[in-house]
């Protein structure tokens, strides 16, 4: 019975010492998509040198996820790797919430290949047409290559689960709005997953983020229409806006931010948090010059 | 007399003790049932605004387009998915209930002393092996394998996600069909001994017969794992909204889809909802084929 007594005593006693120390700092909570959460990872970490009182706490699960947690309130910051939908801006007014965006740097949607893959460059009707519903190009002979490793001629097309925003963003900017996906596509859960798969596939064709590239597979270069130029996808070239299929990373607070929310905001947007995206494989919003 | 009963009335602190755990104990022994009652009023509730509103019968059973996210033509067609597992389900049998059988034969009738315990522990490690690993195995080993074997195009299909589920549904499979083995009183064994059996036939003829019912739930509790199996599947099906016209295409379960899909989607959406209308799909399923098992269980008591 005295035993207990003191175990209860000494839970107290963290408990109330946790409550004290939790008031003195303040906790920004951070959530969202899967794309940006190295980097605010790496933000977060970087941001303790700065104001030690400030700690954010990061957490991935798809931008989705962290837009309807900025809706309900639960976090302070969503990172999002696509714009609000015109129904998630609806559900935020009616919950008395007016999403800020604000733009913290730019992905190139890279398409990657098997290494052995003869192709080199793409143009975005042709992606349509692999990826498109209705679309009519199905084996790589249709491209004008054999694919060595791939007996089958088959293209094999990896693609991402339906609501992650590197899905909707690839809708977006390669199929168009209205166009769906050609059933039949490999849904992988990750962004990492989908190189991981292309990498071991001679037979495959994928997109991902340009930050997940590894030296085993191969990255296209993407002509915005048949007679344009091919453009390799880099951090340069989704700086200067030639690469067709880059996409600004977005973090929204609702409303205006102040306090310790705004002084974060501020600083990722400064040299200091656009030197981390540049060192994580995006672009940063402003050029700057890192050591 | 007033003595007697102080006597009798001993709530010192062994009583209360008793009577705590006494509690406990009882809470325990409901809670199953309160979880279940539980989960089926949560699924319920996320699902059946669905289920009573957008649900097409028709649609969600016979289409196989599941696009939920369409911004021009959202359908909730789950055949795709109900085949994906079926079949992943299916091939994992075919795969595994020869192996859990002959195992389960192999330590109840043949196997003794050390060998015996051994072979039980190690079947019963095969069990403790986490599902990512599997998938793990199936997608980083397997695929390349399967790819440079049978020279197709991918290795993520019903084979590879088949054997992996197959591997994860044999130990339960192999422990549940041994029991049913030794519950059958070894009376029988000498009696069909005594009448000049050889060892297969006294397997054949008497042991097999009479533990029939345990051996079909064994089978039936592997489907109902396979069929509730989430990670290792989605890893290795390939996750491929397709209807499989052989065993090296790539598939995409119930399951997996409820977890790709589910984090991601508004709270109370109809895309919501319809990921909850597949749960209340797979519960019902896996209920039914647990019920079933359980009555077969049964069966064998009673006789």
């Amino acid at each position: 019975m005295k035993r207990l007594a003191i175990v209860a005593l000494a839970l107290f006693a963290t408990a109330a010492c946790g409550g004290g120390s939790g008031s003195s700092r303040t906790l920004i909570q951070n959530k969202g998509s899967d794309t940006l959460v190295s980097v605010a990872q790496a933000w977060a970490e970087a941001y303790k040198e700065v104001d030690a009182n400030v700690a954010v706490a990061v957490t991935g699960g798809g931008s989705g996820t962290g837009i309807s947690s900025m809706i309900n309130g639960t976090v302070d910051i969503a990172n999002a790797s696509r714009k609000m939908k015109e129904s998630e801006l609806e559900a935020a007014r009616g919950n008395g919430v007016e999403p800020i965006e604000h733009v913290v740097g730019f992905d190139a949607l890279a398409v990657y290949l098997h290494p052995d893959n003869p192709i080199d460059v793409m143009s975005l009707s042709q992606l349509a047409e692999i990826y498109g519903e209705g679309g009519e190009t199905e084996t790589w002979s249709q491209l004008g290559v054999t694919v060595p490793g791939c007996d089958s001629d088959e293209i094999v097309r990896v693609s991402r689960q339906n609501n992650s925003g590197t899905y909707v963003y690839f809708q977006e900017a390669v199929l168009g709005v209205e166009r769906d996906f050609k059933l039949g596509s490999l849904d992988m859960h990750g962004s990492k997953d989908v190189v991981d798969l292309v990498e071991n596939t001679p037979c495959a064709i994928g997109y991902s983020g340009l930050a997940y590239a590894t030296d085993h597979v191969k990255l296209v270069s993407v002509m915005s229409a048949e007679d344009a130029p091919a453009v390799a996808p880099s951090v340069d070239t989704a700086i200067d806006g030639s690469y067709p299929i880059a996409r600004p990373l977005m973090m929204y607070t609702a409303g205006q931010p102040t306090g310790a929310v705004g002084t974060y905001l501020e600083w990722i947007l400064g040299d200091v948090g656009q030197c981390i995206i540049l060192d994580k494989g995006y672009a940063p919003v402003t050029s700057v010059s890192c050591s | 007399m007033a003595h007697n009963a102080g006597a009798l009335d001993r709530r010192d602190t062994a009583w209360y003790v008793d009577k705590a755990v006494e509690w406990l104990v009882f809470i325990g022994g409901i809670s199953a049932i309160i979880f279940i009652v539980g989960i089926f009023v949560f699924i319920g509730k996320e699902g059946f605004g669905f289920i009573l509103g957008r649900f097409d019968f028709a649609e969600f059973f016979f289409s196989p387009r599941w696009t939920p996210t369409s911004l021009t033509n959202a359908t909730y067609g789950a055949l795709a998915l109900i085949v994906g597992t079926a079949s992943v389900t299916g091939f994992a049998m075919l795969v595994s209930v020869p192996f859990s059988l002959g195992a389960a034969i192999y330590i109840a009738e043949f196997a003794t002393g050390k060998r015996r315990e051994t072979l039980k522990v190690l079947i019963e490690m095969l069990a403790a092996i986490p599902s990512v690993v599997w998938g793990f195995i199936g997608l980083s080993l397997m695929n390349p394998l399967i790819i440079s074997v049978f020279n197709v195009p991918l290795g993520l299909n019903v084979l590879n996600a088949g054997i992996i589920l197959g591997l994860m549904a044999a130990p339960i499979m192999t422990t549940i069909a041994e029991d049913a083995l030794k519950a059958v009183p070894d009376g029988y064994r000498e009696a069909a001994e005594a009448l000049g059996a050889t060892r297969w036939q006294v397997i054949r003829q008497v042991v097999l017969p009479a533990a029939k019912n345990g051996l079909v739930a064994a089978v039936l509790l592997g489907v109902g794992r396979g069929f509730g199996e989430t990670m290792a599947v989605l890893m290795a099906t390939g996750h491929s909204i397709n209807i499989p016209s052989s065993i090296f295409d790539p598939v995409r379960a119930l399951t997996a889809t409820i977890a790709t899909e589910l984090g991601e989607t508004a709270e109370g959406s109809e895309h919501y909802q319809a990921l909850f209308a597949l749960g209340i799909l797979l519960f019902a399923v896996t209920f039914v084929i647990n019920l079933t098992a359980d009555l077969f269980v049964r069966g064998i008591k009673d006789k």
